[in-house]
């Protein structure tokens, strides 16, 4: 046990409540068409800070959000959110933890298309989140929804259906929120405003953001912005 | 079911179109279950409600035509009535006639020769029970049909005269006959096809059809001793059904829809949610990425296909009964059980579920990445 602790203390570099990954590889496919898609990745997202990762496609942007969001088991390596390790975990085990802990924002919102927009948000808290989690009403009303909240997906703007979507990652108090090209189906103009509110949700709620882009234009709202390129990391 | 329930809304045409076919299917099977219901009431009625366990047929002959061919002889009836477990054993005389009234209405009966102080004789609802020697005592159907008490009945070709005394309370048929009880003596007479003219012999009195047997109070008939003992071929009363005409044929026909239409049901519904699933592929994986349990997934699956089949086939029950009552009473053998009905229905919605189950488990194999980059 006091190994295990004095470990942790030297290696979650302070940060024992957002994001943190340690070495990370990931190779994909088998055999000869082994890919390697994380190559000894390090990072670190602190609660209340918005971290961006860029790079051509194919880099290794998606795997990294993938195994931030326990969606993929690395290779080799460790990753923690919330101050715990997540690589051992089993597949229930895991479903649990993104329910508990993960905000994803999807591209153009993946939203449900039978929802309004406040069962979007309450659709979370029948997952299995219980009693914890926002106000519906008053999260629609902080990304600028709340006149929209009866609409459908299909009666909303690909920008409003981003906010919709943002204002969902958020429903469930998320420790580490995770975002995956938030503005590739946008205009200039959404993409700016739907990263200005992610910064500020970021701060507002203390959470761990990471994000996924390929729009450069928006990297002036991020805290921090990585460069990935064939599985590695740079800042 | 939050998810569940707003997506049949959302849905509520694609859904409704399944459900139509659903309904329809409940429809026809509570169409058919009434005609099966009817038509083996119509068919073998007379003989479940013999008050009888069993009947032997004289081993030679098959259970096809054990009816038209049997015959039995005092002998055979003594051994059955001297086995142990069976309580009593009678003579039953089964033979099929056209007769005509004497306001010229013709029919068809099954005549039915029982000995009048055998357990076997009926309890009349109208009239005199069985006694005098020319006297007929006929299913309630028959006075449907068109004679009444009082009647006197000419039988073809022999010119024997009966006397309807009596009727029963209930539909009593055989083959789509009409029963009508005579006593023994003047079955055996019709049997042997003595005119009223000639002068039988002795022997013509020592034969009928079948020995019917009574078991004991919880006893069971030990049909092949017995049968060996005998020199018969018996069966438990069920088992005869088979040789009343036509009764196989039919059941058979209408159990084969039935399966049919059982599997249908099956099919559509799976292949409906095998579509659905697919279909919402991508969503699925969106809400397993945000941490939905297979489980969780499954029951909501399970949960719209069970919303789908109870109200569809509900809405198929009423349109089948209610359809049914019309039937009733035009003449077509049809018959609503509540027990082969609701058993019909319920297991249409089981078997729904099993179809929808196997597409559902399908939630279980989609991968939550796919949530990731872009969709569709």
């Amino acid at each position: 046990m006091t190994i295990t602790a004095a470990s942790n203390a030297e290696s979650t570099d302070e940060n024992t409540e957002g994001l943190l990954f340690e070495g990370v590889t990931l190779r994909l496919g088998d055999g000869d068409a082994t890919v390697t898609a994380l190559d000894d990745v390090s990072i670190s997202v602190r609660p209340g800070e918005l971290v961006a990762v860029v790079g051509p496609s194919g880099a290794g942007k998606s795997s990294l959000l993938a195994v931030a969001g326990a969606l993929t088991v690395p290779d080799s390596g460790v990753v923690r959110a919330g101050g715990r390790d997540i690589t051992g975990l089993s597949r229930r085990a895991r479903a649990r933890f993104r329910r508990d802990h993960i905000g994803f924002v999807f591209q153009s919102g993946n939203l449900l298309g039978a929802l309004t927009a406040t069962d979007q948000l309450r659709m979370m808290t029948h997952l299995g989140r219980g009693g914890r989690g926002h106000d519906p009403q008053r999260l629609l009303e902080e990304v600028g929804m709340a006149d929209k909240a009866d609409r459908r997906p299909h009666q909303l703007s690909g920008g409003e259906r981003q906010r919709v979507g943002i204002a969902r990652a958020l429903m469930g108090e998320p420790t580490v929120l995770l975002v995956d090209e938030p503005t590739a189906a946008l205009d200039r103009a959404r993409s700016h405003e739907i990263v200005r509110l992610l910064a500020r949700e970021t701060r507002r709620s203390d959470v761990a953001t990471m994000m996924v882009t390929h729009d450069h234009d928006v990297l002036e709202y991020c805290d921090r912005t990585v460069q990935m390129t064939d599985g590695r990391l740079s800042e | 079911m939050f998810l569940a329930v707003r997506e049949l809304w959302f849905a509520r045409s694609r859904f409704g179109l399944m459900g139509g076919v659903v309904a329809l299917i409940a429809v026809l099977m509570v169409l058919l279950s009434g005609l099966s219901s009817g038509l083996v009431e119509d068919g073998v009625s007379g003989l479940q409600r013999l008050p009888v366990h069993g009947l032997a047929f004289d081993e030679e002959t098959e259970v096809g035509s054990a009816f038209s061919r049997s015959r039995v002889n005092e002998e055979q009836l003594q051994e059955w009535r001297d086995r142990p477990g069976v309580e009593e054993a009678a003579f039953f005389g089964n033979l099929l006639v056209n007769a005509r009234s004497d306001k010229d209405v013709p029919i068809d009966l099954a005549l039915f020769g029982v000995e009048e102080d055998s357990f076997l004789a009926p309890e009349t609802a109208e009239g005199e029970g069985l006694g005098r020697r020319d006297g007929l005592v006929v299913s309630q159907s028959a006075i449907e049909d068109g004679v009444a008490i009082g009647d006197v009945l000419t039988v073809d070709r022999l010119g024997t005269e009966l006397e309807i005394v009596g009727a029963l309370e209930d539909k009593h048929t055989y083959g789509h006959v009409d029963v009508a009880y005579l006593p023994l003596e003047t079955w055996q007479e019709i049997y042997a096809g003595i005119t009223p003219e000639q002068e039988a012999d002795p022997a013509v009195y020592t034969e009928a059809t079948a020995v019917a047997l009574r078991a004991e109070p919880d006893a069971r008939i030990d049909h092949s001793t017995g049968d060996d003992e005998a020199g018969t071929m018996s069966l438990p009363l069920e088992e005869t059904f088979a040789a009343s005409p036509g009764y196989s044929a039919e059941t058979s026909t209408l159990n084969l829809i039935k399966a049919f239409l059982y599997a249908i049901s099956a099919l559509v519904v799976g292949a409906f949610f095998t579509v659905w699933t697919i279909q919402r592929k991508h969503e699925l994986a969106v809400l397993r990425a945000m941490g939905a349990s297979t489980g969780y997934l499954v029951r909501d699956g399970l949960g719209q296909a069970l919303v789908i089949l109870a109200v569809f086939c509900g809405l198929g029950l009423g349109v089948g009964v209610g359809a049914g009552s019309l039937i009733t009473g035009s003449g077509v053998p049809f018959l609503l059980e509540g027990t082969s009905v609701a058993l019909a229905v319920v297991l249409l919605i089981v078997l729904g579920l099993l179809g929808a189950m196997a597409a559902i488990v399908r939630v279980s194999s989609i991968d939550p990445l796919a949530a990731l980059g872009g969709q569709r």
